[in-house]
């Protein structure tokens, strides 16, 4: 994918940034790959606090049928995901609904989602000769290096309209989360801040899925947020490092993409996972000797 | 996609049956289909029972390296999905003792491992740079890659499966309505949980070639759930659970032959219509019978 003039990593790493940042495609993937992460770190704390992982993992799904469905009619990529998932977000919120049960009717809702994504790629195959399968992977899976300037003006300027909005509700909802019913007498609007909580996730989502593609988004949006938790207990302090651990995976993942021809979305889902498995190591003898005394 | 694009289905159910059943490759899909629908329904009416399914979804996306990885290595997928999905199993039961409550750490911890695994997936796919197709095949099924050694192997899995699910049904049903109690009575709970979690990994290692590492929900989840709405009896779930993903997926093949479109749209499709029908059913019923509303709604 990229191509072979660049010069190899040397020791000299002022040089090598310098380097990288000479590309424009590179730019743009810093740019807009730092603004979707520092949204998917914030959103996804609280995705996790929440517990709505399997929530998120749907609105991934959606996010590639939507996507699909969009090229089909001929409308742009970007606008069409972000209207699926928003819209969805909205859906699954005013479900409401008891707990249990839910993520059966999720997860069946959803499997088939993705099945009409998969009838619709197959629709969009044939119907474009000349397109080949690549978008639907480029959906699955990512393409931050393909980003045009605009595109990734585009997708910073709603990843950090996205921080701003969470950063504006975050502490009634965190209120909401730790104690509803508290938070309810209190005068908070639980329900209203539920409902633009899971607008955000699905806009998150939306914008996640051109950084790691919409079948590795938790990769950005849970794993962070998973190794915030396990480091501290602290809402705000747990924030900003889940933000500052997505940015810095990204980053890295970019970085070690342009050096090594390797998908860049593998490298910061692998970057991530490896720091959750080295934070869980480390902090799991904590809670143990805890409860033990 | 279909061979035979100009031959379509008429009301002729016999003639469209032989034109179904011409190639051999149809034949094996068939076969296939079958014995992983009677596999999927029965572990999937457990699954739903145990509420377990974001475990089974899990274990699906596990499979997806492990196909990946074994084709980079020249072994059959088949056997890349087993390793992985066992070795997923024999994880989740090790480590994530609480994971069917779905505490939110082991949520997290369920999405790190998914996010990783799937990427993991993608790389051994650009590894022996694998046409997007071929991804497209592992993350969505296919019916057309299925030959005489994946029959066999579907055959004897299946069967092997089936007999331990026969075997344990019994006690495995108690555990997974009351464990305390089960534990009380001297009921292996643990040991069953992690057979079961085995089970259900060779369940998905098998399904995925038919439907996909990712639309496997719809052949597991949806048939034993919506048999679970359809009635409390645990064999009569069963029996309703595994006729339900046959059909769904017999249907979806057939349609997919005739139109060319990807199987696993259409079996997710009609697994998904059923289990819509089956959650509309009451409100249809006091719409159709409206006599009956008042007592049930004085019973309430």
């Amino acid at each position: 994918m990229i191509a072979a003039a660049i010069p190899p990593f040397s020791p000299n790493l002022v040089q090598d940034l310098v380097e990288i940042l000479s590309h424009d495609f590179m730019r743009n993937a810093f740019m807009a790959g730092g603004c979707i992460a520092v949204a998917a770190g914030l959103v996804g704390y609280f995705v996790v606090l929440r517990n709505q992982v399997f929530t998120s993992d749907a609105l991934g799904h959606v996010a590639f049928t939507g996507g699909l469905g969009g090229l089909i009619i001929g409308l742009p990529l970007l606008p069409s995901v972000f209207g699926s998932t928003i819209l969805s977000a909205l859906a699954i919120g005013s479900l409401g609904g008891r707990e249990r049960g839910r993520d059966v009717a999720i997860g069946t809702v959803f499997a088939w989602v993705l099945g009409l994504g998969v009838f619709f790629l197959s629709i969009y195959t044939t119907l474009r000769s000349g397109a080949s399968g690549v978008v639907g992977v480029t959906v699955l899976f990512g393409s931050i290096l393909t980003l045009t300037t605009s595109q990734a003006a585009v997708a910073a300027a709603a990843g950090l309209l996205t921080s701003l909005a969470l950063l504006v509700i975050c502490r009634p909802l965190l209120f909401a989360a730790i104690d509803p019913e508290v938070a309810v007498t209190r005068g908070v609007h639980v329900r209203f801040v539920t409902l633009a909580f899971l607008v955000l996730v699905g806009a998150t989502v939306a914008e996640a899925v051109q950084a790691v593609g919409a079948l590795l988004i938790f990769g950005l949006l849970v794993t962070p947020a998973a190794i915030a938790q396990n480091m501290t207990a602290r809402p705000y302090v747990g924030l900003l490092l889940a933000a500052g651990l997505s940015i810095t995976f990204v980053w890295f993942g970019l970085v070690l993409g342009f050096y090594i021809s390797y998908p860049v979305s593998f490298f910061v889902v692998g970057l991530s996972f490896a720091a959750y498995v080295l934070s869980t190591l480390l902090t799991r003898r904590r809670p143990a000797a805890a409860t033990a005394t | 996609m279909t061979p035979s694009t100009d031959i379509g289905p008429s009301w002729d159910l016999l003639a469209d049956l032989q034109l179904l059943l011409q190639y051999h490759f149809m034949q094996n899909a068939l076969i296939v289909g079958t014995i992983v629908a009677v596999l999927g329904g029965a572990i999937g009416y457990l699954i739903v029972l145990r509420g377990q399914s974001f475990a089974a979804h899990m274990l699906s996306q596990v499979g997806f390296p492990g196909a990946a990885g074994a084709v980079l290595v020249h072994v059959s997928p088949v056997l890349g999905l087993l390793v992985f999905c066992v070795g997923a199993a024999l994880g989740i039961s090790v480590f994530g003792t609480r994971l069917g409550g779905g505490g939110r750490r082991e949520s997290a911890a369920v999405g790190s491992i998914l996010a990783f695994s799937l990427g993991l997936g993608l790389l051994f796919f650009r590894l022996f740079s694998g046409s997007a197709q071929a991804i497209y095949a592992f993350l969505f099924g296919t019916i057309l890659g299925i030959d005489d050694k994946d029959v066999l192997v579907a055959l004897v899995t299946a069967a092997v499966c089936l007999a331990a699910l026969a075997f344990m049904f019994r006690p495995m049903v108690f555990a997974s309505i009351d464990p305390a109690v089960a534990d009380a009575k001297g009921v292996p709970v643990r040991l069953l949980s992690v057979v079961f979690l085995l089970l259900v990994a060779v369940t998905v290692a098998e399904t995925v070639q038919i439907v996909g590492t990712l639309l496997i929900f719809a052949l597991m989840v949806a048939p034993g759930a919506a048999a679970q709405r359809m009635t409390s009896r645990p064999y009569r779930a069963l029996g309703t659970s595994v006729l339900l993903a046959v059909v769904v997926t017999w249907a979806g093949l057939a349609v997919a032959y005739f139109t060319g479109y990807p199987v696993g749209f259409f079996i997710t499709t009609f697994a998904f219509a059923i289990y819509l029908l089956t959650r509309a059913a009451p409100t249809l019923a006091r719409i159709a019978r409206p006599g009956l509303t008042p007592a049930l709604g004085a019973a309430r």
